[in-house]
């Protein structure tokens, strides 16, 4: 049981870090760039302007 | 043509900071448990990561590749976060500056105090110091590797960059058996936050159906956006990091 809780751990460091929202979020975005892709709507704008809302979010918090 | 140089130019980069880290532990346990047991410790652990490389690579080309960009551009722009994110706190002064002579210290007198155990002439703490940092540091090499080879559609390019840091490393690590300290380390993760996210954008975009105007040339912009939006975020927090010193001398 230990070395699956730390094997989970492992991956979960490695993949989410120390800041779990960040990854939540690029996860949201992905859907929603997703979502206006499928509805026609051209989308090479929604990552950029995830990434720079969500490293403003990140680095906020780090840096209170 | 582009994403053929961002993709030796990213997976050379990413390897070489994993590499340096990878040095700094074999050289402590090979200077404080002898070199035996932590050169088999590092031998182990590439046949390891060759062996996951072999098995993973394969399975990753026959994923249909817009589900692959999807995937990989979400995982790589995670792991970019993470990567500029931590940049930006050393360069504005919020996190502390990764020091390789600090870590080889640490490490070194760590080893030196374990306790000796030694199976079939090889010492157990120097073995698994050895093969763990550079199973852990080839990790990611590794999934740099895979990921952007399988998603540009050539591993080969991919596993050119990553040999190449290989071979530098290795080599510079062989000639001054010291960490390598010089490199400039802070500088090099910064560049490979940069192009993690950058690849990161702009696959999960085109996975997620979208498509870049100017096609792959578009990785420049993206790469000029990136760059610009971290040297942005890095000024404010100077400015922030200085005012609140300035502030905290006031009240002293």
């Amino acid at each position: 049981m230990r070395y699956v809780v730390s094997f989970g751990r492992f991956w979960w460091d490695f993949v989410v870090g120390d800041d779990w929202r960040a990854a939540a979020g690029v996860v949201l975005a992905i859907g929603a760039t997703a979502a206006l892709a499928a509805g026609g709507i051209a989308v090479w704008w929604t990552m950029p302007l995830a990434v720079a809302l969500l490293l403003f979010v990140s680095l906020r918090r780090a840096s209170r | 043509m582009t994403a053929g140089v961002f993709l030796v130019l990213s997976a050379f980069l990413a390897s070489a900071v994993e590499m340096v880290e990878a040095l700094t532990i074999v050289l402590a346990s090979g200077i404080a448990r002898g070199w035996r047991s932590s050169l088999i410790g590092m031998a182990a652990a590439v046949l390891a990561l060759a062996v996951i490389v072999a098995a993973l690579g394969p399975a990753l080309t026959v994923v249909p590749l817009n589900a692959l960009r999807l995937v990989v551009g979400g995982l790589l722009l995670t792991f970019g976060l993470q990567w500029l994110r931590k940049a930006i706190l050393r360069a504005s002064g919020f996190k502390a500056l990764h020091d390789e002579d600090a870590i080889f210290a640490k490490e070194l007198e760590e080893a030196r105090t374990a306790e000796r155990l030694e199976r079939g002439g090889v010492d157990w703490y120097g073995f698994t110091l050895s093969f763990k940092g550079v199973l852990l540091e080839g990790l990611e090499v590794a999934f740099i590797v895979i990921t952007f080879g399988s998603t540009q559609g050539s591993i080969p390019l991919a596993a050119v960059g990553a040999a190449a840091a290989l071979v530098l490393v290795a080599g510079v690590g062989v000639a001054v058996r010291a960490p390598l300290a010089r490199v400039p380390e802070n500088t090099l993760k910064f560049a490979v936050g940069v192009m993690l996210t950058t690849f990161g954008i702009f696959w999960s975009t085109e996975g997620a159906g979208g498509s870049w105007p100017g096609s792959d040339a578009a990785l420049f912009g993206v790469l000029a956006f990136v760059i610009a939006l971290s040297a942005l975020f890095v000024a404010v927090l100077r400015r922030v990091k200085r005012e609140r010193l300035v502030a905290a001398g006031a009240r002293a």
